[in-house]
């Protein structure tokens, strides 16, 4: 259980760079942006056969980052220049990239088992910081029978991911960061205020993109592999970071936000491990689980809402009534 | 400052719904200039602040600021000169971005845009100086997100966008025409002192003949796409409705469609 809870943490964490990258293009943008299910798989893709021909994994995981981010801007052209809408132009690349992958990785999937990763390479040396020790003592004490293989993968992708956020909520604060959140605000506005709004949805496609595939390249190292299809689906797993974020940790500023989103990845696997391990369910039924999730995180707040003013409305009614009665007698 | 050339444009053309939406306009105006523009539904009015501001281009004719022929140039780049308020209070803000976060959009306006922060301490002192000016206590407010804002306050905040980074040409759509009778006086009295303060050369469309009389030193009226009357200085000034509805009436021959004209 713990070791499950513990994988799904980690998983999270990978994967929050994805969902930040869902949060700029769909919230920030308000671009429905499809592309994700592709360029996720990109970014899996060049890190695992750049690894593979040998390329560091540092480097291989930075050419994924271009290689989204260009998928992204392709995108962006698209819908701006052709003037194809935004659903749509996303689908269209999706599509695209499904041949694009197979294309780069030559092959449907690409095994990492015996290939030196980021993770790997750091273990190295995280072993001798005998952080690992350090913290499993303390889970030891607390009661713990088993205790994680390794905390680097956790440690590493909490301090990228944070990192990541910090430098989105700088960006989106500099002058070309809010002319980007205008153009998904009040796009006709910012046009007259001297923005071109086409850069601003290619600039944010192609950094939103980048993050996917940034995301797609860490899981795949991670894993170990990298499959043309791991990308089905992944556009519904980043809306239902996304939304379950915002709708439990709120929205009131950029910063609280993406920290929302990162909470948001993470706590959607904690969920996603924890109903896997019904006995009714298995690994098939993740994707209809995460539709279920993000169904419910869409509507459970409206009932919320509207019984909280159902209650409000009653209470008021029912002390008029006896405040009227008052009043007569 | 702003120069308009022999300018027409015919939407549908050949087909049975042709419309001469603009029929060779020339309009100069000088720096300072406030020019307020009339006419009925369909006059011509709204597409010619289009024209001007390149969200539609004329099929001839020719748009020159400061002597610059900015014709062909998109509306992206052409806003670096112009400063805009529409109709809708809603259109000329940001919702979900913060008051100070839209003057910092509107601050940018006539610069390159880079990587710096868009709300630093000296920005936000001149914001807060400014929105001052309009009386309305936004300065309390730097952090408020637009969308809390009532559609006079929005109005009010659009026209300080518009104005404050001093632009060669200020369009107003309507401004006041989506705002409730003391609101709109209130910005109608806001845009009067901030034209003369900065000395802004303005185009003012409006629908309500009063305020296109109280504002301004010139005044056009539009109709099928031309303009009927140009009046302006001395004679302006002495200018009523009653005199306004007599002149449209002579030189078209037929009464004024009053159906969106405010008389009053």
């Amino acid at each position: 259980m713990l070791i499950a809870i513990f994988s799904a943490i980690e998983s999270g964490f990978i994967y929050a760079l994805m969902a930040l990258g869902v949060y700029l293009s769909f919230r920030i943008l308000d671009f429905p942006d499809l592309t994700v299910d592709g360029s996720f798989v990109t970014g899996g893709a060049v890190a695992a056969i750049s690894i593979v021909n040998g390329v560091p994994p540092v480097l291989a995981t930075f050419y994924a980052l271009i290689a989204g981010f260009i998928a992204g801007i392709i995108t962006g052209v698209l819908n701006t220049k052709g003037k194809i809408n935004p659903l749509l132009s996303g689908i269209l690349m999706m599509i695209a990239l499904y041949s694009i992958n197979l294309r780069i990785m030559g092959k449907p999937n690409i095994a990492l088992l015996n290939e030196s990763t980021v993770f790997n390479q750091i273990e190295g040396f995280w072993a001798k910081l005998g952080i690992d020790e350090f913290l499993n003592s303390i889970l030891t004490a607390l009661g713990a029978d088993r205790l994680p293989g390794t905390w680097a993968v956790l440690i590493i992708m909490i301090l990228v991911t944070i990192v990541v956020k910090f430098v989105i909520d700088y960006f989106l604060k500099t002058e070309v960061g809010l002319a980007l959140r205008a153009t998904g605000d009040n796009e006709k506005m910012i046009r007259s205020l001297s923005a071109n709004t086409d850069n601003m949805k290619i600039i944010g496609l192609g950094i939103s993109n980048g993050l996917v595939a940034l995301s797609g390249a860490f899981v795949a190292q991670n894993d170990g592999f990298t499959d043309v299809s791991v990308g089905i689906g992944m556009i519904v797993i980043g809306l239902a970071s996304v939304i379950i974020g915002e709708a439990i940790f709120g929205t009131k500023t950029i910063a609280r936000a993406t920290l929302a989103v990162i909470a948001g990845a993470v706590l959607y696997r904690i969920v996603l491990t924890l109903a896997l391990r019904v006995k009714f369910l298995d690994t098939g039924d993740a994707k209809l689980i995460t539709a279920s999730l993000v169904i419910i995180a869409l509507v459970a707040p409206k009932i919320i809402e509207r019984q909280k003013e159902a209650s409000r409305k009653r209470k008021k009614r029912a002390m008029l009534a006896e405040g009227g009665g008052a009043d007569n007698a | 400052m702003l120069d308009v050339q022999n300018l027409s444009i015919t939407f549908n053309e050949g087909t049975l719904d042709e419309k001469k939406a603009l029929q060779h306009i020339n309009l100069h105006m000088k720096k300072g200039d406030f020019v307020t523009v009339i006419g009925s539904n369909g006059a011509g009015k709204s597409t010619l602040m289009n024209m001007i501001s390149g969200s539609l281009k004329p099929d001839i004719g020719h748009v020159k600021i400061n002597e610059k022929d900015v014709t062909m140039l998109p509306e992206y780049k052409r806003s670096q000169y112009i400063g805009r308020v529409f109709q809708d209070p809603m259109a000329g803000t940001a919702p979900t971005m913060t008051i100070e976060e839209n003057l910092a959009m509107a601050y940018a306006r006539n610069k390159k845009r880079g990587l710096r922060i868009g709300v630093n301490k000296k920005r936000k002192q001149m914001f807060r100086e400014n929105l001052e000016r309009i009386n309305l206590g936004l300065e309390n407010r730097l952090n408020a997100k637009v969308g809390l804002l009532s559609g006079g306050e929005r109005q009010a905040l659009s026209l300080l966008m518009a104005t404050f980074t001093e632009p060669n040409i200020l369009l107003l759509d309507e401004h006041t025409a989506a705002l409730d009778p003391a609101r709109a006086e209130l910005i109608t009295k806001l845009t009067g002192e901030v034209v003369e303060q900065f000395g802004l050369t303005t185009l003012m469309v409006t629908h309500n003949m009063q305020q296109a009389l109280d504002l301004g030193n010139r005044l056009i009226m539009m109709d099928k796409g031309q303009i009927i009357l140009e009046v302006s200085g001395e004679e302006k000034k002495a200018l009523t409705i009653e005199k306004l509805l007599h002149e449209f009436q002579r030189i078209r021959g037929k009464q004024m469609e009053s159906d969106r004209a405010v008389l009053g």
